[in-house]
Order: structure tokens, then C-alpha cells, then sequence
């Protein structure tokens, strides 16, 4: 293999660029990222960066002294993928011929239809949008969050800190259900209520109401809820429109096997755009977690250079945190297929609690709100070979 | 030097948070040794003794950044920095540390916290 070219230049790009090199792949490398910015870290954009307590240079991903020897192409998105050719086609016309390709071009903040061109509002997805929001939310008044899910919960805890006056607006009975479940989406997104965030469930969103500037969210119900500033956290979907036809097969993102190869030789994906299959599960999950898309490079690239010859490994359950206001949140595992849920440490009402999903006895999830020490143990014994 | 506790009251396998300023925790490993690093992840403040320890490396209880026992060395991000190591006695049965007189990596939001404190 003389020439890798990875499509993607964010976590789980940055990450197979490593693992090619540690894994002793010596030839060209090249890594394409559709934006300008070198390798930078999500999580905090939402958080610490977004609250001012942090800066840029605390967001780069790469450290220092490090030198991957590789060729970044950044501010290029790729358009196309020519199997035949084997090339990756950028929208500005060039094409790269390449041996092996990793893609690894994650997710776009899902939109609102109508929003487009109205001032004040906001996704919160890259490193420039965090920016604007920031500087927006500097600027105080109403904020209504649209969605209660971890990145709508994050921003209405940092805004909430910086004295905004905050709203969420969830559509589903209980924020959070799908990757928590009822009853812990429930003890999880009352942190709003704790803190004088008002929460409203079970209402869809309209529209949005304002000339040039937004002025309020309109609810299906008929309300109207004032606002300055809306944050659309509705969820992301894979960026692979740049694939359709490429003979790479697509299902809900990247449809890959179990050590992360698609249905094209020489051809692996990685991150929040690949559909890997879970062997505990039994099925595809798109995983969009962070933890994910930094462990999950090793084994597409050991799969990559192997030409396929390798056997998957069983990959640790999915982990993700949140923070939200000042409670910090860790889930390991799957909520979903769950039969109970015990509290076994701590008490929900304290926020402060360790709950462990089980289904048919066995443990299958593991929930921590400020139980680090803990939690840390029963992710390792969920992890441990069965 | 500065007392730990009894090596006897440390299982291998656990740690030790010395809650000095900043903290340093004392891990016992499970082939017996016995390592001091600082406590807090140089990313953000976390408690490397709530960690998860395999062999000579403890990974953050957080975010994932694994840091070598033995140099303190961090194997990837988001941590980028390594921790510092102090140097360990077992006297008697009872562990001491003698704390690194060299500048700890602490994460940005302790590190300003730090600024404004005594040195």
C-alpha cells in the first residue's frame, strides 16, 4: 500500500492517521478534512469552551512535539469516491488516487426547515459554531434550546452559568428516553428543574417566529415561547451523501462489519459516520461517541493493512459523559433491551446515584451521576469477557 | 517524605489519594509495586485514583487518556501532557512520598484556580 488518504480530519481521522503509523504503515498519507481548522476536540464546545473558561488553543487535538508525516488537505470536502479509479473526488474538481481509504467524515448538526437566514439561530456542531454562539450567548437574554438531548442539556447548563434565562423544549414524553431509558432520562434531565431551567415535553415545534431576527419558538400546542437566541439540538445525521454510488454500501451512515470494513476492498470508516456492526448486540449501531470514534480506528486500520486477514476483537461497550450543571454524567453500554434498572448506590434525588441495567439478570448498561469511582468499576466488569 | 498509609491497608489493585495540594495518589499495582503520580488528569479535573488501573497504566475515570505509572507519560488524548511521577518508600511497612519539586501539568481550569492561590 503506497498511499493511504483518510476523509475526515477530526477525532477519528486524526486517530487512524495514528494508528496507521503506529501500526507501521510507512507510505504517503494524506488527510482530507472539509474544514480549516487542524484536529480539534468536540466535547468541550458545548461546555467549557462555550462557558469562556477555555480557549482554542486548549481544543488542539495534536500534540506539539507530534509529526505524522502526513499531508493535510483541510478546507476540501470530498465529493465523490471512484472505485474504479480508486480516487477520492474533492469539490473543487482535483481527485486523489489512493490504495487504501478511510472514511471517517462524521456528522452534520440536523437543521430546522424554515430557519435558514434567520438571525439567532444556532447548531452547535464545529469549532465555528461554537464561536458564534459563544459570542451570542455573551451577549444574555432568552435562550430556548430545541431538543433535551445531551447537546441541547449542555448548552442550556452552560447558558443557565452564564445567566441566560433558559428553556428546553423536548419532543418526546421524557428527554433523553432513548439512550438512558424512562426512568433515568427522567432523574437525569430533572437537573433542569433543579436549577430554574423551565422544560416542556411531549410539545413539537412548529416553527419559528421573527422578521430577520428570531423573537420566539412556536409550539404545536399553540403556545409561543419568547426567545433571543435558539440552539437547534435535534441530532445529527452520517455525512456520506458524498458516497451514494460509490458501491460503498449505505445504511444509516456506513454499513461496516464488525472491525469496521465496508462493502469495498481496501476501503474501511470509522466515527460518527460508520454503521459498525456491535457482535454483543448482534446488529448495526451507529455509535456517535467520542470514546468511539478514538478507539474504534485501531482495528478499521490493523483491518485496512491486513487486507481484511484480521479477526475482530469484541469492542469495549460504548461510553459516553456529559456534563450539566456541575453533575457529571457517564453511561456505559446499551439502555435499549434492558428489563430493570436498580439504583445501587446513591439516591436520584440526591443526583447523585450509580444505577445498573440488567437484562435477564446480567448487566448490560451502567449509569453514573457524580460516581466516578465507581462507575469506573462497573464499566470494567461490562467489559470483561462473558 | 510525606506518610502515605500502611502498604498492608492498600490491596494491590487499588489506590490511595494523598489530599495534599494538588493531590497525588498512590496506586498499588497487581504485580505488587507501588507508584505515586499526581492525582488530578492533566486535562480536566478528574481523580486518576477513581481510575480504572491495568498493569502499569491507570486510564482516566473520564475521558479515557491512559498515563504510564512508571514516567507518567500519556498514550493519547485528550490529555496531552504527562503527569508527575513521585518517588515512593516503603519503610516498615508504611508508604511515604516524596513529592516532585518539578511544575505539575494541571488542566486549565485548576491551573487558573491555582494562579490566584499561594504558589
Amino acid at each position: 500500500m503506497r498511499t493511504v488518504a483518510v476523509v475526515g480530519a477530526s477525532l477519528a481521522g486524526l486517530s487512524a492517521a495514528r494508528s496507521l503509523r503506529r501500526q507501521g504503515y510507512d507510505g504517503r498519507l494524506v488527510v482530507i478534512g472539509d474544514e480549516t481548522h487542524r484536529p480539534y476536540d468536540r466535547p468541550p464546545l458545548s461546555k467549557e469552551f462555550l462557558a469562556g473558561t477555555i480557549g482554542e488553543a486548549d481544543l488542539v487535538l495534536e500534540t506539539d512535539d507530534e509529526d505524522l508525516q502526513a499531508e493535510w488537505l483541510l478546507g476540501a470536502r470530498a465529493s465523490g469516491l471512484d472505485r474504479d479509479r480508486r480516487a477520492v473526488r474533492l469539490a473543487d474538481g482535483s481527485e486523489l488516487r489512493a490504495d487504501g481509504i478511510v472514511i471517517a467524515t462524521g456528522a452534520a448538526a440536523r437543521t430546522l426547515p424554515g430557519a435558514e437566514g434567520l438571525c439567532g439561530v444556532h447548531t452547535l456542531r464545529t469549532l465555528d459554531d461554537a464561536r458564534a454562539l459563544r459570542d451570542e450567548l455573551a451577549r444574555g437574554g432568552r435562550l430556548v434550546v430545541i431538543g433535551g438531548g445531551f447537546i441541547g442539556a449542555e448548552v442550556a447548563s452552560t447558558a443557565y452559568a452564564l445567566g441566560l434565562d433558559v428553556t428546553v423544549i423536548e419532543a418526546a414524553p421524557t428527554p433523553l428516553a432513548g439512550p438512558l431509558g424512562e426512568t433515568m432520562g427522567a432523574i437525569v434531565s430533572a437537573l433542569h428543574a433543579d436549577h430554574g431551567v423551565r422544560l416542556l415535553c411531549g410539545v413539537g415545534v412548529k416553527g419559528l417566529s421573527g422578521e430577520r431576527q428570531v423573537d420566539a419558538v412556536l409550539l404545536e400546542d399553540g403556545r409561543s415561547v419568547p426567545a433571543d437566541i435558539v440552539v437547534v439540538g435535534v441530532g445529527a445525521r452520517p455525512c456520506v451523501e458524498w458516497l451514494e454510488g460509490s458501491g460503498v454500501a449505505l445504511d444509516n451512515g456506513v454499513k461496516c462489519g464488525a472491525d469496521g470494513r465496508t462493502s469495498l476492498a481496501g476501503v474501511v470508516a470509522v466515527g460518527d459516520c460508520a454503521n459498525w456492526y456491535d457482535p454483543r448486540a448482534g446488529t448495526h449501531r451507529r455509535v456517535e461517541h467520542w470514546t468511539g470514534a478514538r478507539e474504534r480506528p485501531d482495528a478499521a486500520v490493523a483491518t485496512l493493512l491486513a487486507g481484511g486477514a484480521v479477526e475482530p476483537g469484541v469492542p469495549r461497550p460504548p461510553y459516553f459523559w456529559s456534563d450539566q450543571y456541575g453533575v457529571k454524567i457517564q453511561f456505559a453500554g446499551h439502555a435499549a433491551g434492558a428489563d430493570s434498572v436498580t439504583v445501587e448506590e446513591g439516591a436520584a434525588d440526591d443526583r447523585n446515584v450509580l444505577a445498573v441495567y440488567r437484562r435477564a439478570g446480567q448487566p448490560v448498561a451502567v449509569l453514573g451521576m457524580n460516581q466516578p469511582r465507581l462507575f469506573t468499576r462497573w464499566r470494567k466488569q461490562l467489559g470483561a469477557p462473558r | 517524605m510525606i506518610p502515605v498509609c500502611r502498604l498492608a491497608d492498600l490491596p494491590r489493585g487499588e489506590a490511595f489519594r494523598l489530599d495534599i495540594d494538588p493531590p497525588v495518589s498512590v496506586f498499588h499495582t497487581d504485580d505488587g509495586e507501588v507508584f505515586a503520580i499526581d492525582d488530578t488528569c492533566t486535562h480536566q479535573d478528574a481523580s486518576l485514583a477513581d481510575g480504572w488501573l491495568e498493569g502499569c497504566e491507570v486510564e482516566c475515570p473520564l475521558h479515557a487518556s491512559k498515563f504510564d505509572l512508571r514516567t507518567g507519560a500519556v498514550d493519547a488524548p485528550p490529555a496531552k501532557l504527562p503527569v508527575r511521577t513521585h518517588e515512593v518508600v516503603v519503610e516498615d511497612g508504611m508508604i511515604y512520598v516524596q513529592v516532585s519539586t518539578d511544575a505539575p501539568n494541571l488542566p486549565p481550569c485548576i491551573a487558573s484556580r491555582l494562579a490566584g492561590g499561594p504558589a
